[in-house]
């Protein structure tokens, strides 16, 4: 992975000691709690119902060994014990002192870490393949281009007070697995005629109020020209993004109201005028490429013998496998998903015993690789298959080896109403609930995919426009109520889910998710998924049972 | 007359502004004067032409190419920021240091807070009617906080990746 050169530590070493000067000017009452706002939230820190929140970034969701042991520490010393991984794959921690933060900051900073452009109407951190580098379908390593635009848009000068927040996906797999489609900006890497390297860029898709499915803007952009084009959308999105009306802020909307090609034909101009002076010189891709070279991989037989015989007397072993296993390019190798949803657990909470557990198997078995996922799970992209039974014990000890990645209890939840100020209403107990309906395991397997999201409010945080099954909390005269969505989908075939109906009482929404899981299980034809059968019937037969008891 | 922080030989300094800003109905007043687009539009090229010193100020929503054929001979394009967290000056600013070329002063009016100070500079403001009472000290402090910048802009640093290749 990208290691931070001399030049990396001290920029980010500028920034903690600025941060910490303003933290002392908030503190000796020099500055009021509005002019330190806009200030700490360039910082991700937020104040919320009980709390500060630190939200730490983890740039495109790739940690070391070193970095997911400092986040246990700060977890166990400042705050409660644990942390939370959100779909924008960095880390929450809830219960921050405002004085405690320098320091936080500091430490973060021993391990080239830090908390920069978490927040604020700025370009935030970067949603990549979480199986970047392992997986056989990719045709570049997109943190190749993470780590560039991570540095090109660190502290930029002219981008960082847009109209609105501004996230980037970027995929180089045919299977997306960042939900390009509904970022301000998606970039999936295309492989030109003569084999040249370039990207499809989408501009504008999102969720919050108005969910969108991006429109492309550029079927080819040659990856060479990226940088300028990036600073030409960024450019056309300062000057004429709305900031009249924080819900009419995003990129999106200027791109509706402009149209497509109106939009384009502004960026195309802009890009002329920008040139070649705004691309990065092709040395420092090669640079920052070599930082991510293939690991020595061993030569490996395609089967691993301890791996089958496991396989065979360890029934929950075998389970995990056909779960939480992903191919791996290379023979003899595997990618381990690792489940932050545990039955009754909060999604993507993890406790600092189980970081620093996580930490060891990557260091001893996973080439001191982790990734975050936006589904709020933890990746070991590279362990050998001869390793996986022990990895899978290591993490069964701590209760991470939960069987269910993209099953039913695979929820995303926004942390709602138990945390954030904006909520309407809970998601975890919502989540936790459903979790506990689908426990068994086998009945799980049997329903397969199914891409539950959960959000609190309309700012869709829980991404449930894009959920094969969305739920959003509503508030009804001080009652929480929550309405349904169905057949959003946040992978390549992404789509924005439909209202089934009313709104239903907390009480009522397992009940629901149950009677339509029921209706896929009886329509269902050969390998369909959920999200096929919906597909292929309409949404009739399961808004008959949900309200078909209405009438 | 307000206090203006001056960028100049790599410092700041402070010194009375002696340039005057025009509201839209006044009548046109002695000495060196901003005024805004509009009035610019209707009284500029007279005033250019008797020789005056004069300003712009552009409000966020205006287009700073339209003063493209007037560059060479303003003094002073201001660039109105209503609020700190309205960036669509930061655009302007860049648009006439590096396509426009212009060299003239550069100077943010409005809610200017010290914070925004190294990234105005950046993109090519050289005076500041700060908004918070920074004295030139406290503006110097922060732009000069950051040793290294990671992209190019319209000012002088060299970015990371430049100097990664040896430049």
């Amino acid at each position: 992975m990208y290691r931070y050169d001399t030049l990396d530590r001290e920029i980010l070493a500028d920034r903690s000691a600025e941060f910490r000067d303003q933290v002392r000017r908030r503190l000796a009452g020099e500055i009021t709690e509005d002019q330190f706002k806009p200030l700490r939230l360039m910082n991700g820190l937020y104040l919320q119902l009980h709390a500060y929140m630190l939200r730490v970034a983890i740039p495109y969701g790739t940690l070391n060994s070193r970095q997911l042991r400092k986040l246990a520490e700060i977890g166990r010393t400042y705050d409660k014990g644990y942390g939370h991984f959100t779909t924008r794959t960095n880390l929450q921690f809830h219960w921050i002192k405002l004085e405690d933060t320098p320091d936080i900051l500091d430490a973060l900073a021993t391990v080239d870490m830090h908390a920069i452009q978490t927040s604020g109407n700025c370009i935030r951190n970067v949603t990549a393949d979480p199986y970047a580098g392992a997986t056989a379908d990719e045709i570049d390593d997109p943190r190749v281009w993470s780590e560039a635009i991570r540095q090109w848009s660190s502290l930029h000068p002219e981008f960082s007070f847009l109209p609105r927040k501004f996230k980037i996906a970027i995929t180089a797999a045919p299977k997306d697995r960042t939900a390009a489609r509904v970022h301000d900006i998606g970039l999936m890497a295309r492989r030109g005629r003569e084999g040249e390297l370039g990207f499809e860029v989408i501009v504008g898709g999102g969720m919050g109020r108005t969910p969108i499915v991006g429109p492309t803007v550029q079927e080819f952009l040659p990856a060479h020209r990226l940088f300028s084009y990036l600073e030409a959308v960024l450019r056309v999105y300062n000057r004429h993004g709305r900031r009249d009306n924080i819900y009419k802020a995003r990129i999106k909307i200027l791109v509706q109201a402009l149209g497509v090609d109106e939009f384009a034909r502004q960026v195309d101009e802009e890009w002329a005028s920008i040139g070649r002076d705004g691309d990065l010189p092709d040395a420092e891709i090669a640079r920052i490429r070599a930082a991510f070279a293939p690991k020595t991989f061993e030569t490996l037989p395609r089967e691993s013998l301890g791996f089958n015989e496991a396989k065979a007397q360890d029934q929950a072993f075998a389970r995990f496998v056909r779960n939480n296993l992903k191919p791996h390019k290379r023979q003899g190798y595997t990618i381990v998903d690792i489940s932050l949803k545990g039955i009754g657990e909060t999604p993507g909470d993890a406790s600092s015993e189980q970081m620093e557990v996580v930490a060891d198997l990557a260091e001893r078995f996973g080439q001191d690789d982790i990734r975050v996922t936006h589904e709020q799970n933890l990746v070991l992209p590279h362990v050998r298959l001869d390793d996986a039974h022990e990895v899978f014990l290591g993490l069964a000890k701590v209760g991470l080896a939960t069987p269910n990645i993209n099953l039913v209890s695979d929820i995303i939840a926004c942390p709602g109403l138990d945390y954030c100020a904006l909520a309407n209403a809970r998601a975890i107990i919502v989540a936790q609930d459903i979790a506990r309906r689908f426990e068994n395991q086998d009945r799980a397997e049997d329903i397969g995919e199914l891409k539950i999201k959960i959000s609190g409010c309309i700012n869709a945080c829980g991404h449930h426009h894009v959920g094969h099954i969305g739920i959003l909390g509503v508030d009804k005269k001080g009652e929480e109520f929550y309405q349904l969505t169905l057949g959003g989908s946040g992978a390549e075939d992404a789509a924005i889910g439909k209202i089934l109906g009313p709104a239903l009482p907390i009480d009522k929404v397992t009940d629901a998710i149950d009677r339509l899981v029921n209706v896929y299980l009886q329509e269902r034809q050969v390998n369909e998924r959920f999200l096929d059968t919906l597909r292929r019937t309409g949404d009739a037969p399961f808004k008959e049972a949900v309200y078909g008891d209405a009438h | 007359m307000a206090m203006l922080i001056k960028a100049e030989g790599g410092g700041f300094h402070a010194e009375m502004d002696d340039f005057q800003s025009v509201v839209d109905d006044q009548p046109i007043p002695d000495g060196k004067l901003i005024l805004s687009l509009k009035r610019f539009e209707t009284d500029g090229e007279v005033l250019l032409a008797q020789g005056r010193a004069v300003g712009v100020r552009i409000e966020p929503d205006e287009a700073v190419e339209d003063l493209t054929p007037f560059l060479p001979r303003l003094a002073v394009v201001a660039l109105s920021l209503p609020k700190f967290r309205d960036g669509r000056a930061f655009s302007s600013a860049h648009i006439l240091r590096t396509r426009l070329g212009y060299t003239g002063q550069v100077r943010a009016v409005g809610e200017v807070l010290r914070e925004q100070a190294g990234m105005m500079a950046r993109c090519g403001f050289d005076a500041f009617e700060p908004s918070d009472g920074s004295s030139p000290e406290a503006w110097a402090k922060v732009v000069n906080r950051h040793r290294h910048v990671y992209q190019s802009a319209a000012d002088h640093h060299v970015p990371a990746f430049a100097r990664r290749l040896g430049g």
